[in-house]
């Protein structure tokens, strides 16, 4: 007997040992603390400064002109799901660097510390207005939320969870595209992804996707608009090629809402553009349309 | 002295045969030619195979598959807006086998490369793919898709009309077919326009393509700022056939004359019929259901990833 509950006290060291990043209870520690540095930042619409700490207050929306500000994951989660409710899933994976690109690693190093996420997605279990769902949030504050092997893995498992719950599923992405430092194989996790969604699909069970600034290139080519229905935030980057690369293809000047949420929902490939604000009750009200009755 | 740079000196020698004719000079000239080809040819560096996957005279898909299928039926449009011409698809049989055929068309000139928009296809190109592979499912016919594309398009109207929403169609509905799919990547295969007809059971390169996430130049402009270092980038990037296979991303290589597909067109083609063919043979086996589960299979285990297994390290299992 003894022996057993040294084995087990020695696994538990060895667990703690490998949670570099953190353990349990900073999770709900780094949902307080996640104050931005500076007190003050100028609001990229109208150019007016802006207090921080009441822009938070008012849900990362300026309180001028509505613009609305970069989310954290974590305050993202904070904000959509019910209070105690959310459980991490899928967590401790690492990329192996496939091109052994130099710098590569200590950068991702650098951005889990600053960010306390260990990759540009976290999903888990949650519920919004007590109906449970699966909630997957990417980050745009982690080397521009873009998409490698990890992100495309979680995403996938998060889909997977999905199905082996039969849970809806709802996805807030922001990303700059497909990681490029891991090369062919993020671009693989385009197809991934995308082949989970059609087997979540296939079980019949919901899928929501929102769309957040900025939302382009690989993500927006596979799950992020292969949900069944499609929600925006205001004033959101949405497309498949960066505003600069088409600009620099074409040689003329683009119009002023170009590849704005509103843009696209004008030319039929978004369901809705919501306001921030507006955005728990959309999701509950659509839970509950969707609600399995069997 | 890079791969074009080799191809002109042997292209002087050549020119130089043909002026004299005939006699001990040439023959000793033809020896020249072959040694330098043996020598100098076969280890290529990554920029060279960039420069051979993009070069003037590299065969286009139209190009195989006339030869592979000589009463292939082209068809055009995606019923919804217009008829993309850098995406060609079709029905054409090849050794009594009808395939659906769905190809990137680059031009042999500017005024063709214009019109099939040098092989970047707008949301219309990827739609009519789309339609032709459910029309393919529908006949239960097997499906080749051929790669040649810089990327898709980036463009105003292409952005209009979905270009994203497009390709996330596409690799969703190549996922769920029930019929065997080949991919062949015969030139360039870039991003999300090249892996929009990529989705297959056997994915297939020949010895000089290339098939990566963007292109060189725009790796280096992005890393180190400067577009001059594309060499260096392509090196980095792991972009040729030799480094796919490495990776399992591709699960064949289709080698080459010497010097690229160019020098020798014949030969490329039918190795590549005989490639595709010997694998079709193999897919033609499995079942609908198979075929599925093994492209998914396939696809699910893209990654260069480790998990802490926490509850692998030894110990007790409860």
């Amino acid at each position: 007997m003894n022996s057993i509950s040294k084995t087990l006290n020695k696994r538990k060291n060895l667990k703690n040992n490998l949670k570099i990043i953190r353990n349990e209870s900073s999770f709900i520690k780094a949902q307080k603390m996640d104050v931005p540095k500076g007190l003050y930042e100028k609001c990229p619409k109208c150019n007016r400064t802006v207090n921080m700490k009441s822009n938070i207050e008012n849900d990362y929306i300026c309180k001028h002109c509505g613009n609305h500000f970069r989310m954290r994951a974590i305050d993202r989660i904070k904000y959509i799901v019910d209070e105690d409710t959310f459980v991490e899933k899928g967590f401790g994976y690492i990329t192996l660097n496939p091109l052994f690109q130099d710098g590569y690693e200590e950068k991702l190093a650098k951005y889990k510390k600053a960010t306390n996420l260990d990759e540009a997605y976290i999903y888990g279990f949650g519920q919004i207005h007590g109906k449970p769902c699966v909630i997957g949030v990417m980050d745009s504050y982690f080397l521009m939320g873009s998409m490698g092997s990890v992100v495309g893995e979680k995403v996938t498992r998060s889909f997977e969870y999905a199905i082996y719950k039969k849970l809806p599923i709802i996805i807030f992405t922001a990303s700059g595209g497909a990681r490029m430092q891991e090369g062919i194989f993020s671009l693989m996790q385009m197809a991934k992804t995308s082949a989970a969604v059609a087997k979540h699909n296939k079980m019949g069970l919901l899928y929501i996707s929102v769309l957040t600034h900025p939302t382009t290139g690989g993500v927006t080519a596979s799950f992020a608009t292969l949900s069944d229905i499609i929600l925006a935030e205001p004033h959101a980057l949405i497309g498949f090629a960066g505003p600069r690369v088409i600009q620099q293809t074409i040689n003329q000047k683009l119009p002023d809402d170009f590849q704005t949420s509103e843009f696209l929902q004008e030319k039929g490939f978004i369901d809705k553009v919501i306001h921030r604000k507006d955005l728990k009750q959309t999701l509950s009200k659509l839970l509950a349309f969707h609600r399995r009755r069997f | 002295m890079d791969i074009l740079a080799k191809e002109r000196k042997v292209k002087d020698l050549e020119k130089k045969i043909s002026e004299l004719g005939s006699g001990e000079a040439v023959k000793r000239l033809r020896i020249e030619i072959r040694n330098f080809k043996i020598k100098e040819m076969t280890k290529l560096t990554a920029w060279d195979r960039v420069l051979l996957a993009r070069h003037q005279l590299r065969p286009t898909a139209l190009e195989f598959i006339n030869y592979m299928s000589p009463d292939f039926i082209e068809l055009h449009g995606d019923r919804l807006f217009r008829d993309d011409k850098s995406i060609v698809g079709g029905i054409g049989s090849i050794d009594g086998n009808v395939f659906t055929i769905i190809a990137h068309q680059k031009g042999k000139n500017l005024e063709d490369n214009l019109e099939r928009n040098f092989a970047m296809p707008h949301p219309e190109g990827y739609r009519k793919a789309l339609r032709l592979m459910k029309q393919a499912e529908k006949f239960r016919r097997p499906i080749i898709t051929i790669i040649d594309t810089p990327g898709a398009y980036p463009g105003i109207g292409a952005e209009e009309r979905g270009q994203g929403h497009a390709i996330a169609q596409n690799l969703f509905a190549m996922s769920e077919l029930t019929v065997p799919v080949i991919a062949v990547v015969i030139g360039e295969g870039g991003s999300g326009g090249a892996l929009a007809l990529g989705v297959a059971n056997k994915v297939m390169m020949l010895e000089n393509a290339i098939y990566s996430i963007l292109s060189p130049e725009g790796y280096a402009t992005i890393l180190w700022k400067d577009a001059s270092l594309a060499p260096k980038a392509a090196e980095a990037m792991k972009l040729t056939s030799y480094d796919l296979e490495e990776f399992s991303i591709i699960d064949k290589i289709i080698k080459e004359p010497l010097g690229g597909a160019h020098f020798d067109k014949e030969q490329t083609f039918f190795d590549t019929k005989k490639a595709i063919m010997d694998e079709y043979y193999k897919l033609r086996r499995l079942s609908g259901t198979e075929l599925h589960y093994q492209r998914n299979n396939k696809i699910r285990n893209f990654g260069f990833l480790q998990r802490f297994n926490y509850d692998n390290l030894g110990g007790i299992k409860r």
